[in-house]
């Protein structure tokens, strides 16, 4: 028997919305299955089981906010055999989101003291932790107050927050039947899906329909504002990268007038929905170059990793003035017209806050542009633990010596930005001139 | 079409794209791109919508036309009677 918890996703989550659970009890569920969907600060995020085995109980209801920690779910896990349950059988919710929050070295927030607290070591306060216990909640019996094991374990006894082993069987108070989910059509899931809808914000009488998603509109559903949040996560992680990451950057402009000239071809015959925006090439074109340079394409993890694939990371600013850098899981096997799609989809949901916990966890080398705003270049920050970064600037008519001569061509400015723990100068300049020749031979894209 | 459906029709394309607008209050001859801050992105969702609601294509040139709500509304109601 095992419970499932209310995950942290980041240093700063200390609670979270159980916003829909996408089993029922006795269904079967297999590690790495989305059994939930939580609303962080960040984003709703769809959190996996660790475990394969059997939903024996729901014990929250959607809409509920609990701390973490909070067991969500029992799970009767296959092969664990039946014997008394203990800390042990916990199930551990999946590394969902390995957030820009919880890979910054800033200390967990502890919550503020009333009183003094006995101090507490790791092991211990990371126990309380997944029980959703706080300090004042144990009462400590070792010397000088000190809370033991024992003590934690007693106290998530008596809260009901998990079964101790003297205990044959979890004495959880839970709410007698499965919390009542409104019935919805695999369309309507679809299209909520695609549209970042909350099901459970869309009122119906009967089962939610396609056309009840179709219907509802968004200016209904209360925006969360995650700004502050964001905000907070972006300053631990551009810190850590400022303090850790000594930067260098090559930097080179581009003529592109061919190229957007051929992406005009590319598109005139397509549906708007269909066209491929600029943006693309360079996604594209770092796709090319990483896989030509696969120096710049990993991580830094004492010594530097390089990805199998390129998980290409992809800033997104969101309506509320913050900055997500969902990934797109590998891109290389993505053409121009799939990687549009891709980012469509991602660009989307990642303003309306609704990101998968894969896609939240770091890429393999990240793309940052400004093409939009038109500033000329962008020195970006590495995104830790990657080594490299690719700055877009704008794309305007510059001038630019072609043939000998002075002429006004369309050029956009790209700023790598690398670790140089990880590579020399040599190896961004390489990089940059893969990037370089990737976009302006679009036939290659 | 006339000019109230084509109002409609661009205002409800603009929602569906930035719901954080105040349609009631926007000014009808601000640069959506540069104004209303939508990226290129968002332009091409909001020029899908457009598009798909008119059921006619609107190639890449007349982009511009779509720029602000006003000269979206001339351009929807000139193509509608075409």
């Amino acid at each position: 028997m095992g419970m499932f918890l209310m995950p942290s996703l980041g240093a700063d989550m200390d609670e979270g919305t159980l916003l829909e659970w996408m089993v029922a009890p006795g269904d079967e569920v297999k590690k790495g299955q989305v059994v939930a969907v939580v609303d962080t600060a960040k984003s709703a995020i769809d959190v996996e089981v660790f475990e394969t085995g059997v939903v024996a109980e729901l014990l929250i209801e959607p809409g509920t906010l609990v701390p973490v920690g909070t067991p969500l779910a029992r799970i009767e896990v296959q092969g664990a055999g039946k014997s008394a349950p203990d800390a042990a059988s916990v199930v551990e919710p999946a590394r969902v989101a390995e957030s820009v929050v919880e890979s910054a070295p800033e200390p967990v927030a502890e919550p503020a003291p009333s009183a003094p607290l006995p101090h507490l070591a790791p092991p211990i306060r990371h126990l309380m932790h997944q029980f959703g216990l706080k300090p004042g909640d144990v009462r400590g019996s070792g010397p000088d107050g000190q809370i033991t094991r024992k003590d934690v374990l007693a106290a998530a006894g008596e809260s009901g927050g998990i079964a101790v082993a003297a205990a044959p069987v979890p004495t959880i108070p839970a709410p007698p039947a499965p919390p009542s989910r409104p019935r919805v059509t695999p369309r309507a899931r679809r299209l909520a899906q695609q549209r970042g809808i909350d099901l459970n914000a869309v009122q119906t009488s009967g089962p939610v329909t396609g056309a009840d998603v179709e219907s509802f509109t968004p200016k209904a559903k209360t925006p969360v504002d995650r700004s502050a949040a964001m905000r907070k996560a972006t300053a631990a992680l551009m810190s850590r990268a400022a303090r850790e990451i000594p930067h260098y950057y090559v930097v080179n402009t581009f003529d592109i007038t061919a190229t957007l000239e051929w992406l005009r071809e590319f598109n005139a015959g397509r549906k708007p929905r269909d066209r491929v925006l600029p943006a693309v090439l360079f996604l594209r074109a770092t796709v090319l170059a990483a896989q030509a340079v696969p120096e710049m394409n990993g991580t830094w993890e004492d010594e530097y990793v390089p990805s199998a694939g390129v998980d290409l990371g992809v800033a997104v600013a969101t309506r509320t003035g913050g900055l997500v850098t969902p990934r797109i899981v590998a891109a290389q096997d993505l053409d121009l017209s799939g990687l549009m799609a891709h980012l469509t989809d991602l660009v989307k949901r990642a303003k309306a806050g609704r990101l998968k916990g894969g896609e939240l966890q770091p890429g393999s080398i990240t793309v940052s542009s400004l093409a939009d705003n038109g500033p000329d270049l962008l020195y970006g920050v590495i995104y830790p633990p990657q080594v490299a970064l690719v700055g877009v600037g704008g794309v305007a008519p510059r001038p630019f010596v072609v043939d000998g001569e002075l002429a006004v061509r369309t050029t956009v400015t790209v700023t790598v930005s690398a670790d140089h723990r990880a590579t020399d100068g040599r190896t961004g300049a390489r990089f940059l001139a893969a990037l370089g020749k990737a976009l302006t031979h679009p036939e290659e894209l | 079409m006339n000019d109230t459906q084509a109002r409609e029709l661009v205002l409800t394309a603009l929602a569906d794209v930035a719901p954080e607008i105040d349609t009631g209050t926007f000014d009808p001859d601000t640069s959506l791109r540069d104004g209303a801050e939508l990226d290129s992105m968002d332009f091409l969702a909001y020029v899908s919508g457009v598009s798909e609601a008119l059921a006619l294509d609107v190639p890449e040139d007349d982009y511009d036309r779509l720029d602000t709500v006003n000269s979206a509304i001339a351009y929807v109601v000139e193509k509608a009677s075409a």
